[in-house]
């Protein structure tokens, strides 16, 4: 795909691309890369990390491996951040298309909602529904999607209505496409580029949501993350600093693999339309 | 044969808190296999006749009659169905097309809408289609904004007789091409027109190139028709100010001492 | 017949681009003249117009040189004004008229604002705008299209400078307001004596207007000279081919049956 080609052509989209797929390698190979449960104990507790070659990264209070963690750790953080992204945003563009299709009436109850659940900040959202609904990763992702549907709704609604206006939606109309074909057909696949560069935004901020929540202590007991083993690491943070820090870094290298992933996406989209521009030459 | 009657037709918006008046009591009418040049300077009133007689826009007031059909009237999957008689050209801008589009999807569309052709008799009928606009089939598969201006403009009047209509609006249809490929789409046209009695309502505001394709002129200026005749006589002698503006703004090669 | 600048082999490429979009061995141009560049799309010649203004592309290849007889090329507002096609962004919407015409002559002459606004306001009232005191209070959406292009003009002279690019200003408008812009063009540059280069695809339009006559063709120069020789007795075949499909309102219909 060109725009695949176009994202490695940005530093920040290669390096991101790279460090992406090295992130959802570790994630699917995971049971493969550090075999057993990472919550078994692994060896004797609060062993620093190069002390020992089995445990590279060392153990925390309860001796368990922190590698085992970080690396289990990183499944939770990308599936949690992708699947909260996804619906987020595939909610969005639904309720977007919709109301910017629809205008009157149903755009504005529509557009309401919208605002409702704008002004909601998104973490409050996040906790009241983990607090009421329990602490499993369905909830979680849902939780998070909730807090961040309302600005890829916006962002498509705009779209949509700047789309709607162009001539090849009017010969659309005249040919006697029926309205629901325009709409997926015509404005959609238009539509979309903008609003999916707010794709890398929500998934790191789920991310760092779905670890606040843990430390917290909100988060599915029953697996691993980052952020229980952040929290886990507060209480010997003097001794033993490398139980908060390593899954930190992690996360913090996580969190700015998908930034410049987003940002490479977003200069591949523009240098596509520059692209296309240059291409006419400025009318000669 | 009238093909088309529009009797009193008014659009009126609001633009800031002035009211504006679009169209006012606007009446013509369009015979099978004629060519009515419609012109004027911007503002003048063209594009919104166009939009209303595509039902783009809602009318205001009047009535239009086309091939015996009520047609301000229709809606919904009636409407959608008539569609296929009444097409439209626009200006070769590149918002004319979907960004996406190749030529062949461009054509396809309104075969799939309006033919019962199967796939495979629609590529054929899109391979007819570009070779009847004097296009090569290999470019099928390019995308629309590979192609040149003139070559992207025979596109469209590819997908406009697609559905073998009977009446097709071209609005500006020329105006954005270069002047020795206009020659060629305007000759196109006036063959098609002979070939497949299409009526023609050819908008433009330069009066020689709907000299060289109207039977009849038309002339608006601030909403209504001032003038209409056959070609060479509102040509030759204009009779209304907004006529004698425009014959006189059509650039001659001057020769300067 | 002093000269103003003299372009040896200038070739211009843009970004991702195999050809070159300008080619040309050598144009010279006198201070004073009116220049009517004309080309189809594709010809080069927004590309010569730009690479004189220097508004080519920062990822645009140029070689060559364009040699100004004053040593330094001109400064962009000061020294030059550049009209572009589109009037629907060729003014900045979010800033009133007033600002973006005074805007030249505050840079560059060094007027107060209060000084800037008088200037700004003769400006406007010379390109044919009504009631120019609430024009400059007025925003650009509230023009017409060739209002707009007026005041673009304006805004290009607001610092007086001597060499007007005027590129392709009047192709996105319909003809009475071509004729306008065309007939204010002429008499603002004779006003002020100023350079001219007008590009445009209209060679009919251009007669009316310039001295000299450059033909382009796919970036290279096909023909060259004064406007009354090059329509009389024009020397490429592409030249000839551009006068005949110039169509008049004497041009034959191209109905059948239709005697003229």
């Amino acid at each position: 795909m060109r725009l695949v080609r176009l994202i490695f052509g940005t530093t920040e989209g290669a390096v991101g691309a790279v460090l992406l797929s090295l992130l959802v390698f570790i994630a699917l190979f995971a049971p493969v890369l550090s075999p057993g449960d990472p919550l078994d104990i692994a060896g004797p507790p609060l062993l620093h990390p190069f002390s020992m070659a089995r445990l590279p990264l060392g153990t925390d209070s309860l001796g368990r491996d922190v590698l085992a963690g970080i690396i289990h750790g990183t499944r939770t953080s990308l599936t949690v951040g992708l699947a909260a992204a996804f619906a987020a945003i595939a909610v969005g563009v639904c309720v977007g298309l919709a109301a910017g299709f629809s205008g009157g009436l149903v755009d504005e109850a529509l557009m309401r909602v919208v605002d409702a659940f704008q002004i909601l900040p998104g973490f409050l959202l996040a906790l009241a529904l983990v607090s009421v609904a329990g602490a499993s990763l369905p909830v979680v992702v849902l939780a998070i999607a909730l807090g961040a549907w309302a600005a890829p709704a916006r962002l498509m609604r705009a779209q949509v209505l700047s789309i709607r206006e162009r001539d090849y939606v009017a010969a659309a109309r005249v040919t006697g496409m029926h309205p629901l074909e325009i709409a997926v057909k015509e404005i959609l696949p238009n539509a979309l580029p903008p609003v999916l560069t707010l794709a890398a935004v929500i998934v790191a901020a789920a991310i760092l949501t779905e670890s606040a929540l843990s430390f917290l202590g909100l988060g599915d007991p029953n697996i691993v993350t980052w952020g229980t083993m952040i929290a886990e690491g507060r209480n010997v943070l003097r001794s033993a600093p490398f139980l908060s820090v390593l899954p930190g870094l992690a996360l913090v290298v996580t969190v700015i693999t998908v930034y410049l992933v987003g940002e490479g996406v977003t200069q591949a989209l523009a240098e596509g339309k520059a692209g296309q521009v240059d291409r006419q030459g400025p009318t000669a | 044969m009238t093909l088309l009657t529009v009797s009193s037709l008014a659009k009126r918006y609001v633009s800031g808190t002035r009211p504006v008046t679009a169209l006012d009591d606007v009446s013509l009418t369009l015979d099978r296999g004629e060519t009515l040049g419609l012109a004027g300077v911007s503002g003048s009133g063209k594009s919104t006749l166009a939009r209303i007689l595509l039902r783009l826009m809602p009318a205001d007031g009047g009535m239009v009659r086309f091939e015996d059909d009520d047609w301000l009237s229709l809606s919904g999957t009636e409407l959608r169905r008539r569609r296929a008689r009444i097409q439209m050209v626009f200006q070769d801008v590149l918002s004319a097309f979907n960004p996406r589009a190749t030529v062949g999807s461009v054509l396809d569309d309104p075969l799939r809408i309006h033919s019962r052709l199967k796939e495979r008799d629609r590529r054929t009928e899109i391979a007819a289609l570009l070779d009847r606009v004097g296009l090569q089939a290999a470019l099928v598969t390019r995308s629309i904004h590979d192609v040149s201006g003139g070559q992207r403009q025979r596109v469209a009047i590819a997908r406009a007789i697609a559905t073998r209509p009977s009446l097709i609006v071209l609005d500006e249809a020329v105006s954005a091409l270069d002047v020795s490929v206009r020659e060629t789409i305007l000759r196109l046209l006036v063959e098609l027109q002979q070939e497949r009695g299409i009526a023609y309502l050819f908008i433009s505001h330069d009066l020689a190139v709907l000299r060289a394709v109207s039977h009849r002129i038309a002339v608006m200026d601030a909403g209504r028709i001032v003038e209409c005749g056959p070609a060479g006589d509102v040509i030759e002698r204009p009779r209304s100010d907004a006529a004698r503006s425009l014959v006189a703004a059509v650039p001659r090669l001057v020769i300067r001492g | 017949m002093t000269l103003l600048c003299r372009m040896l082999n200038l070739r211009v490429t843009y970004h991702r681009q195999a050809s070159a979009a300008l080619d040309l061995s050598a144009l010279d141009i006198t201070a004073g003249e009116r220049l009517a560049v004309i080309g189809e799309s594709g010809s080069g010649k927004t590309t010569l117009a730009r690479a004189l203004a220097g508004l080519l592309p920062e990822t645009a290849r140029c070689e060559g040189e364009i040699r100004w007889t004053s040593e330094m090329p001109p400064q962009p507002g000061r020294d030059l004004g550049f009209v572009f096609q589109d009037p629907s962004s060729s003014l900045n919407p979010v800033l009133t008229v007033g600002e973006q015409v005074a805007e030249g002559a505050r840079q560059h002459l060094n007027l107060s604002w209060s000084q800037a606004f008088r200037h700004a306001r003769d400006l406007v009232a010379s390109v044919g705008i009504p009631d120019p005191d609430s024009a400059l209070n007025a925003y650009p959406h509230q023009f017409s299209g060739g209002q707009r292009q007026r005041l673009a003009i304006a805004a290009a002279l607001s610092a007086r400078p001597s060499i007007l690019v005027a590129d392709e200003i009047t192709s996105a408008l319909d003809m009475v307001v071509q004729a306008q812009l065309v007939a204010l063009l002429d008499e603002l540059v004779r006003q002020a004596a100023m350079t001219l280069i007008f590009v445009t695809h209209d060679i009919a339009l251009a007669s009316g207007l310039a001295d000299r006559l450059v033909i382009l063709k796919d970036g290279r120069l096909v023909e060259c000279g004064a406007t009354a020789q090059v329509l009389e007795r024009p020397q490429s075949d592409y030249t000839r081919a551009l006068i005949a499909s110039h169509r008049t309102l004497s041009s034959r219909s191209l109905l059948p049956g239709s005697a003229a």
